[in-house]
């Protein structure tokens, strides 16, 4: 069975100070191989806490991620993650950045260095191969990871906010750039974003979670992420269905977020 | 106080002539405005004028009160007097009867020996007389002893160029000062000028010769270089068996709960004991030979390293290590290709201040006990007054320190560049 199963998964982080907070509960969803999904919520609804499970990252305290039949017990290499930032390898260039999962499985020198040329012409960054990370802008060090994580061909990529740091125009075009990529190479994408925008165009599914505790609560299945595969983005938005889409989940996400007021203010 | 007035004056001169005056013409802009991003420590550049200035200005004060001959004359402060003085005393027999005689006195520098000038005794009771004294010195004068009513006969001195003096007083002169002891002795103290005597701070020249000197000819049956490089020596050493402990220490202690429980009590308790207070005991345990001092430079840099390489390991962002885990990397590889690199930065700056505190302490060290070095070169001489072999050795000393740390820092941009840029 190939795919991803995330299998009613709860999550309790118990606090030092004895209480504990309910990040996740009772979230089950299957992800078909090539399947690219985004995520929304208010903040702290425990997308981040998912995903990390999901990498392995976290084990959770009830439930289980199925991945092509096996159980997943930890970080591996089928399971691929890009950050928001930070997680680029400053010590090394850009060649070495995206070279990094090859080397660690000793692949031949040779061949992973035709990886790495490969995927450094597909992100667009040919001529920084020997440029330090710290010398890319933010958009060019976000093309270092998504090249990175796909040089190591894992069967899911993981993605928490990996446009949040950008500017709109820069983000734009790393819409285009996962969205080609995810055709391409037909990747399981699981997308964190907090915008909605991003999540519509990107999410062939689109998950809306919903906080305290963590859980899902409504999926969508749209038809932009496949359009933008061959269209301008901003095409896209003109699409009739788009804008009252945009305006339902906005106002889902908004009414969540109220009510978290509402019930802090409640309480104080 | 004297020379802070000219300091501040220098400072505050040269900055409006600098600013004011040269560079006037300079476009005011933002950029200009940096230094008001307080906190921005990139915003403020140290100006290349206020260095150079800064450093010539402590020169020219050195040399100013020290009547250095780099120097134009005029530019000196007033120095002591030298030369023949004279001053009148009036002496008073218990009649009331007076008499007056002058007093020749040759004011010579310390090293030389001179006679008396010879004087015409002059006519009355009273003769003239004649004193040497030195430079910088004062000197009883008995000027009663070759008059013919002496103090046996009960004549006392009353005025000193024709002001009263009484005992416990004493009268300015244009030479200097003359003053009366309690039993009627009359006493001159040259004028002193602003110079400082060689003895507190000899000329810039005086210790560009004597550091000369010492390079040919060696300090105490061992040459200048021995000198510093047995200093240099124990440093390095010390700092390298401090590192080769400490660093796997301090990874230790980053990594494992274990380590980090067992030592954290001992490092913790041991970093803020300076380094100089461990002296007397390395000293007790191990003597004043070489491996006293190394013992002390290597528990000196021990804690440093130590405490760095663990900071260096626990600052690891964790999203760093998950996305090496996500790529496939096993933990010794992490450790290798993640944690090591990514503490190496610390490591640097830590290493830094462990050079910078081994050679503050191998001078102290060598300034309590030690055959060879540099601490203990400026020991000696200052035993004998050697001031400017103590001056030599103390710029010596900082120029050393400073190239140091200018090394150390040199050797981070070229090995670490990514410091501070995760
Ligand atoms: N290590 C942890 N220890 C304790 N509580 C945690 C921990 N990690 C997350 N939490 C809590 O779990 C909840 C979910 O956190 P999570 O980071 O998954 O939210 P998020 O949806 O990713 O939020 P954001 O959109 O702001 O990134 C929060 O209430 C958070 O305080
Ligand atoms: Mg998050």
């Amino acid at each position: 069975m190939s795919g991803l199963a995330i299998e009613n998964i709860s999550m309790r982080f118990d606090l030092p100070n004895g209480t504990s907070v309910q990040a996740l509960k009772n979230v089950s969803l299957t992800l078909k191989a090539g399947e690219l999904m985004s995520v929304l919520g208010p903040s702290g609804c425990g997308k981040t806490t998912l995903l990390n499970i999901v990498a392995g990252f976290l084990a959770p305290t009830e439930g289980q991620i199925v991945m092509n039949g096996h159980r997943v017990t930890g970080p591996a290499a089928e399971r691929g993650m890009v950050f928001q930032q930070g997680a680029l390898f400053e010590w090394m260039s850009v060649r070495d950045n995206v070279g990094f999962g090859p080397r660690m499985k000793r692949m031949p020198r040779a061949e992973t260095a035709g990886i790495v040329d490969h995927l450094l012409e597909v992100v667009g960054l040919q001529d920084f191969k020997d440029k330090a990370v710290y010398e890319l802008s933010g958009g060019m060090q976000q093309r270092v990871a998504l090249a990175r994580c796909l040089a190591n061909d894992p069967d899911v990529i993981l993605m928490d906010e990996p446009l949040g740091a950008l500017d709109a125009l820069t983000r734009e075009k790393m819409q285009s750039l996962v969205l080609k990529l995810w055709k391409e190479t037909g990747k399981t994408i699981i997308l964190i974003t907090h915008s909605v925008e991003e999540a519509l165009l990107l999410g062939e599914r689109l998950l809306v979670m919903a906080p305290r505790p963590g859980r899902i609560h409504t999926e969508y299945r749209l038809p932009f992420a496949d359009m933008g595969v061959n269209a301008d983005l901003r095409e896209v938005k003109k699409h009739p269905d788009y804008a009252p889409t945009r305006e339902e989940i906005l106002n889902m996400i908004w009414n969540m977020e109220e009510e978290i007021m509402g019930r802090t203010e409640a309480g104080a | 106080m004297i020379p802070l007035l000219i300091y501040v004056a220098i400072f505050v001169g040269s900055y409006l002539l600098v600013n004011r005056v040269f560079r006037r013409a300079v476009r005011r802009d933002f950029t200009s405005l940096k230094t008001v991003t307080f906190g921005d420590e990139s915003a403020v550049v140290s100006d290349r004028w206020a260095s150079v200035i800064s450093i010539a200005s402590i020169f020219l004060l050195w040399g100013m009160f020290t009547g250095s001959s780099l120097l134009p004359k005029f530019l000196h402060m007033p120095g002591p007097f030298e030369g023949t003085a004279d001053f009148t005393y009036t002496a008073e027999l218990p009649d009331g009867r007076r008499d007056d005689a002058t007093v020749t006195v040759l004011v010579h520098p310390i090293d030389q020996k001179v006679e008396p000038p010879a004087v015409e005794p002059g006519p009355g009771w009273a003769k003239n007389d004649s004193a040497t004294v030195g430079v910088w010195r004062s000197g009883l004068i008995r000027v009663d002893r070759n008059d013919e009513n002496g103090r046996d006969q009960g004549a006392r001195v009353v005025a000193v160029d024709g002001q009263p003096i009484a005992p416990g007083e004493s009268v300015a002169t244009p030479f200097g000062r003359v003053g009366m002891s309690p039993k009627g002795t009359l006493n001159f103290e040259p004028s002193k000028g602003w110079q400082m005597e060689p003895i507190w701070l000899p000329a810039p020249e005086a210790v560009v010769e004597r550091m000369i000197e010492i390079a040919r000819d060696g300090f105490r049956g061992s040459t200048l270089w021995e000198h510093l490089g047995y200093s240099l020596f124990r440093v390095i050493a010390g700092f390298l068996l401090g590192a080769l402990v400490g660093i796997p220490l301090g990874y230790a202690m980053g990594l494992s709960n274990w380590f980090r429980g067992w030592f954290d009590p001992i490092v913790e308790f041991m970093r803020p004991v300076p380094p100089l207070a461990l002296i007397p005991l390395v000293i007790i345990w191990a003597g004043i030979g070489e491996a006293g001092k190394i013992i002390l430079l290597f528990l000196a840099a021990l804690w440093i390293m130590a405490i760095a390489a663990r900071s260096g390991v626990s600052g690891v962002r964790i999203s760093k290590v998950h996305a090496a885990y996500s790529l496939g990397a096993s933990r010794v590889q992490i450790m290798r290709h993640v944690i090591v690199p990514n503490s190496l930065p610390e490591i640097f700056t830590g290493a830094r201040v462990a050079m910078g505190v081994c050679w503050g302490t191998v001078v102290a060290a060598e300034l309590v006990a030690a055959e060879k070095g540099a601490g203990m070169m400026i020991m000696v001489a200052s035993k004998f007054q050697n001031t400017d072999i103590v001056i030599m050795g103390i710029i010596l000393i900082g120029v050393i320190g400073f190239g140091i740390d200018i090394l150390m820092r040199w050797a981070e941009r070229v090995l670490v560049p990514w410091k501070g840029k995760g």
